[in-house]
């Protein structure tokens, strides 16, 4: 195992994320003769579709799907390729001078980067409904994160509620498993099936159409789907029931576990703190960041790969990270032979032909986004949507004045769990767009670290002399 | 809440908060946890309301505890390790424990 | 048209902010300007600290009065500011420190000011139990503490409007030309008109200085804190260091606030920082040899701000010394959070009078003309 001792000053590119964005891209300037070096904080490889893929307890293949175990042959091409792969490896800060803050085995080191490649992946949308924060209540994703990794599956009562081709998908993977799942509460609005329709043609070119298709009848033919309007975690100590309203009224369910889930949005921390510019999109509802044709960013020498540039699925992120490898191979190695880029562009445009019609349907319904009353819209600070709406009529323009008033955003999520929730607010009450209102300015370090870890960096000579003198 | 399906990969034994329970190799923290039904980690600094993981990938930190003396560490990012003491954590971290 | 006003007041810090609303107290018509939101810089990301302590001779009147304004912050900007009083200390780590601190006391007393007191090894331990046991002694002044710097500043501009002045945001000073008796004040949203200026543009207040033909040597500097999660209450009073960089404050959430002095690289024309990790990791070294309490503490965020230093370390308040009707308060060389509320005071009894009644010799622009 890598310790933070062992990484050199300095590398010619260093990769964040060791999903398939990072691992592709990591691969490919690897093989092309550029040191590389691969931080992931997770302890294996595999990113969020391909988690734990060199470990994973679960056997049979048919529980997670064939597109799972395309992971492996990322995971071998990376290994082999002589990049350096170090996991439990954070990255807490980067900066446009490209200084890589990392943290392993509870020692920091900060290393030069010629060039990054942010391959961050995604996170699950924030799904701020009352008694979101109880013990029992998840997200969908932690519980297919607990399947592949651990071969946990869920055992007690579930409800799983919201929207999004990851919810079905979860779905489909537990009951494979021999999980149970009580009821699946859909959220997607009707109405955006109209929406979605103009882009149906697309779509059913995608690979994501029969896949999806196929995915639904598994899962319908197994489990009782309710429409629903509004959901409600209640419990004191612990979630114990669900309450949600639809058609036929209100009803209760009883459960043990209630996982959530309404899409997924680009990580943008660490892209956001190296002062890389993003702008709102629209379509997906969240921020993005501004990149080029090369995935590069605003900032000279950093680039934003995978999910991280806007949300298009694991084997696009993959051809993504390719892209910026190759940019970054040119750059710093000129001469260096590289794969074709016109192939790669042509699989990635099939990859990203469906979005539209995904994004279009699965759109999250306004009031599962912009809460209301006592319901926590910050869960570290424990802020509540009303409070963000009184602030925001008070005069309060952004996030970042808001931080200071109410503290959101400022416990040690920074921001992760409510950043979208707030500006949304905001936007709403001051009847103006997300773009206008922006996201949080976020500090380094992205991810907290420990004071330890921070008096652990090497002394510079610098420092050393100031303190001989 | 969880189970698990199979039950092959070596055991390990962590303590939390002094009581020894079973974990697997390749568990996180925050796994074990959960497979062992242990019902939340920690209370808020805020309210000190209980919380439990919530995300299992690193973004939530409501999986925060202490482990091996080191208060704060993120549940679902650590791998378990034989003898590894886990202590959940109660409202503001006490300084200099 | 040019809108009109009595003062335009340029930058919209806590000095801007503050002498907008003394000049609205004294009944006059000012116009405020700030190119980003009020408390955006320096004043609504500084570390706090309300401190009378270590300040230079020329500073002192300023800081008293601004001690008096502050400990009747509520009544006069309608917010409590999140100020409290537990006292700055600052800690010698050593007896010829010690030795220092004794020598500037005396001569503090000699001089009249009496908030400065020496405190040994026993009274250093009650007032900061959590400081390691080598310390022998420091200095204490009592009526020191700390405030929330972005509330402060966003009081002061409320308050300020409440009382008859305009804020605009949003809006860059970009030239300033005579126009008749009246100063035209060019910006990016149009002209403005007014026979007095108060250029209080912080980190960019030399921009403003030469657009008078008035160049001063100001260094743009940014001094990086960093803050833990929440930790249980263990210390009352703000402790600062003199031989190594460090200033360190529980707020009343349970955070600390790790400061100091060591710098980042600024980026005055994007409002960016590069933080300097290395010396953030002095400061850790520091803390975890002083607080052994904090051995177990997280950092959750580190940030910077961007400030003007001026080399003397003190700031410049004022009259121009080339252009009538044009005052000067800025260069508040990393410290000017405590001077906000006093020196807002004074710059409006300036301008309104001609005069103040409050000491600040050797303050004045003229200090810097080319000799
Ligand atoms: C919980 C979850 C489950 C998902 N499951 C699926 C699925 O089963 N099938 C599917 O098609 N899509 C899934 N997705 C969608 C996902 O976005 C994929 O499209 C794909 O994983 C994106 O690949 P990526 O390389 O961009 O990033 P990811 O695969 O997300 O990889 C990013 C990696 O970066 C690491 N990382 C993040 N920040 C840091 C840091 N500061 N320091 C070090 N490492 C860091 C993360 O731990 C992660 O390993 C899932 C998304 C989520 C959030
Ligand atoms: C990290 C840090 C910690 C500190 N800690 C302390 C402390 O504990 N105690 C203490 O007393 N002091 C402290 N200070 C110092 C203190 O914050 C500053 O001295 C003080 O805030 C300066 O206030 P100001 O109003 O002069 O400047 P600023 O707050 O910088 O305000 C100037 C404003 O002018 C605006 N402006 C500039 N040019 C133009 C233009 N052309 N047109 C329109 N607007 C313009 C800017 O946008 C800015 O908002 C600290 C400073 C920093 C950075
Ligand atoms: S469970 Fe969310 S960070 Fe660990």
């Amino acid at each position: 195992m890598t310790a933070a001792a062992d990484l050199a000053p300095s590398y010619e590119l260093v990769v964040i994320g060791g999903g398939p964005a990072g691992l592709a891209a990591a691969a490919l300037a690897a093989r092309a003769g550029v040191s590389t070096v691969l931080f992931d904080e997770n302890p294996g490889v595999g990113g969020q579709i391909y988690r734990a893929i060199t470990s994973t307890p679960v056997r049979s293949r048919a529980i997670l799907g064939e597109d799972y175990w395309d992971g492996a042959a990322l995971a071998d091409e990376a290994k082999a390729s002589g990049a350096l792969i170090v996991n439990g490896a954070t990255v807490w800060s980067l900066d446009r001078q490209r200084l890589v803050g990392v943290s392993l085995g509870g020692k920091a080191r900060l290393i030069e980067a010629g060039r990054v490649i942010i391959a961050t992946g995604s996170q699950e949308r924030p799904f701020p409904i009352p008694g979101w924060t109880l013990p029992g209540v998840m997200t969908a994703g932690a519980a297919q994160t607990a399947l592949k990794a651990q071969g946990l599956v869920v055992g007690g009562r579930t409800v799983l509620a919201g929207s999004g081709p990851l919810l079905w998908l979860l779905a489909a993977q537990t009951l494979r498993a021999g999980g149970r799942i009580d009821a699946i509460l859909d959220t997607t609005p009707r109405r955006n099936w109209l929406q979605a329709m103009l882009h149906l043609p697309d779509f059913a070119l995608s690979p994501y159409f029969a896949k999806g298709l196929a995915l639904l009848r598994e899962v319908r033919a197994k489990v009782p789907v309710h429409r629903a309007a509004t959901i409600e975690a209640v419990g004191t100590d612990r979630v114990r029931e669900v309450v949600f309203s639809g058609a036929g009224g209100t009803r209760r369910l009883p459960v043990d576990l209630l996982l959530l889930h309404q899409g997924v949005v680009p990580n943008v921390n660490l892209a956001n703190a190296a002062g890389v510019a993003h702008v709102w999109n629209d379509r997906q509802l969240c921020f993005v960041p501004v990149l080029d044709a090369e995935f590069g960013s605003s900032v000279p020498g950093i680039a934003v790969a995978g999910d991280g540039a806007g949300i298009a699925g694991g084997t696009a992120a993959a051809e993504r990270g390719r892209i910026a490898a190759i940019a970054a191979v040119r750059a710093l190695k000129p001469q260096a032979a590289v794969p074709d880029t016109q192939a790669i562009r042509q699989r990635l445009q099939r990859e990203e032909m469906g979005r539209a019609f995904l994004d279009c349907l699965n759109r999250p319904a306004d009031s599962f986004r912009l809460p209301e009353g006592d319901t926590i819209a910050c869960r570290c600070e424990e802020v509540t949507a009303k409070q963000v709406r009184e602030t925001a009529q008070m005069g309060c323009e952004g996030p970042n004045q808001m931080k200071a008033f109410l503290r959101c955003g400022m416990g040690p999520c920074q921001g992760r769990l409510c950043g979208l929730t707030v500006t949304e607010l905001i936007a709403a009450e001051r009847k103006t767009t997300p773009d206008e209102v922006g996201y949080y300015r976020l500090r380094p370090p992205v991810k907290p670290i420990t004071l330890a870890e921070l008096a652990s960096l090497p002394i510079s000579e610098a420092e050393r002399k100031a303190v001989e003198r | 809440m969880f189970k698990r399906l199979a039950d092959s990969s070596p055991a390990i034994a962590i303590s939390v908060d002094g009581k020894t329970v079973t974990a697997r190799a390749g568990d996180t923290v925050a796994a074990a946890l959960l497979a062992a039904g242990i019902d939340h980690c920690r209370t808020t600094p805020v309210t000190g309301a209980p919380r439990a993981p919530y995300c299992l990938m690193g973004v939530c930190f409501d999986c925060l505890v202490t482990v091996d003396g080191v208060g704060s560490r993120q549940g679902c990012l650590i791998p378990v390790r034989e003898g590894m003491k886990v202590e959940t954590q109660l409202g503001r971290r006490e300084a200099g424990r | 048209m040019a809108r009109a006003a009595d003062v335009v007041v340029i930058g919209g810090g806590i000095h801007g902010c503050s002498t907008a609303l003394h000049l609205a107290l004294r009944g006059l018509k000012p116009i405020l300007i700030e190119k980003d939101y009020a408390g955006r810089h320096a004043s609504g990301v500084n570390a706090g600290g309300v401190r009378q302590l270590a300040r230079d001779l020329h500073e002192i009147p300023l800081s008293i009065s601004s001690m008096d304004l502050w400990e009747r912050i509520e009544e006069l900007v309608g917010d409590d500011c999140g100020f409290d009083a537990h006292g700055t200390v600052l800690v010698a780590e050593n007896e010829a420190e010690l030795a220092g601190f004794r020598e500037r006391v005396e001569d503090l007393r000699l001089r009249g000011f009496e908030h400065e007191e020496l405190i040994d090894a026993s009274e250093l331990r009650r007032l900061v139990p959590a400081v390691s046991e080598r310390c022998p002694g420091g200095v204490v002044s009592r009526r020191d503490g700390a405030a929330d710097p972005f509330r402060t500043t966003q009081a002061f501009r409320r308050r300020a409007v409440e009382k008859g002045a305009e804020v605009i945001e949003g809006v860059t000073v970009t030239g300033l030309s005579r126009s008749g008796a009246n100063w035209r004040v060019e910006t990016t949203d149009g002209d403005f008109e007014a026979p007095k200026i108060v250029n209080a543009a912080g980190a960019w207040a030399d921009r403003i200085a030469a657009m008078l033909g008035e160049p001063v040597p100001l260094a743009v500097v940014a001094p990086m804190l960093m803050v833990t999660s929440r930790l249980a209450a263990f210390i009352k009073p703000v402790v600062i260091l003199r031989g190594r960089k460090l200033s360190f404050k529980q707020l009343e959430n349970g955070t600390v606030v790790i400061g100091g002095g060591h710098l980042s690289t600024p980026y005055r024309d994007s409002n960016e920082t590069v933080l300097d990790w290395e010396k953030l990791a002095i400061s850790a070294r520091t803390v975890w040899e002083l607080f052994p309490a904090m051995h177990q503490a997280t950092i959750v965020r580190a940030w910077a701000g961007i400030e003007a230093y001026m080399p003397d370390g003190i700031p410049v308040v004022g009259r121009s010394s080339t252009s009538e009707g044009v005052f000067h308060q800025f260069g508040f060389s990393t410290h000017g959070f405590q001077l906000g509320p006093g020196t807002g005071a004074v710059m409006a009894e300036l301008v309104a009078t001609g005069s103040t009644n409050t000491p600040i010799d050797g303050l004045g622009i003229e200090r810097f003309a080319a000799k």
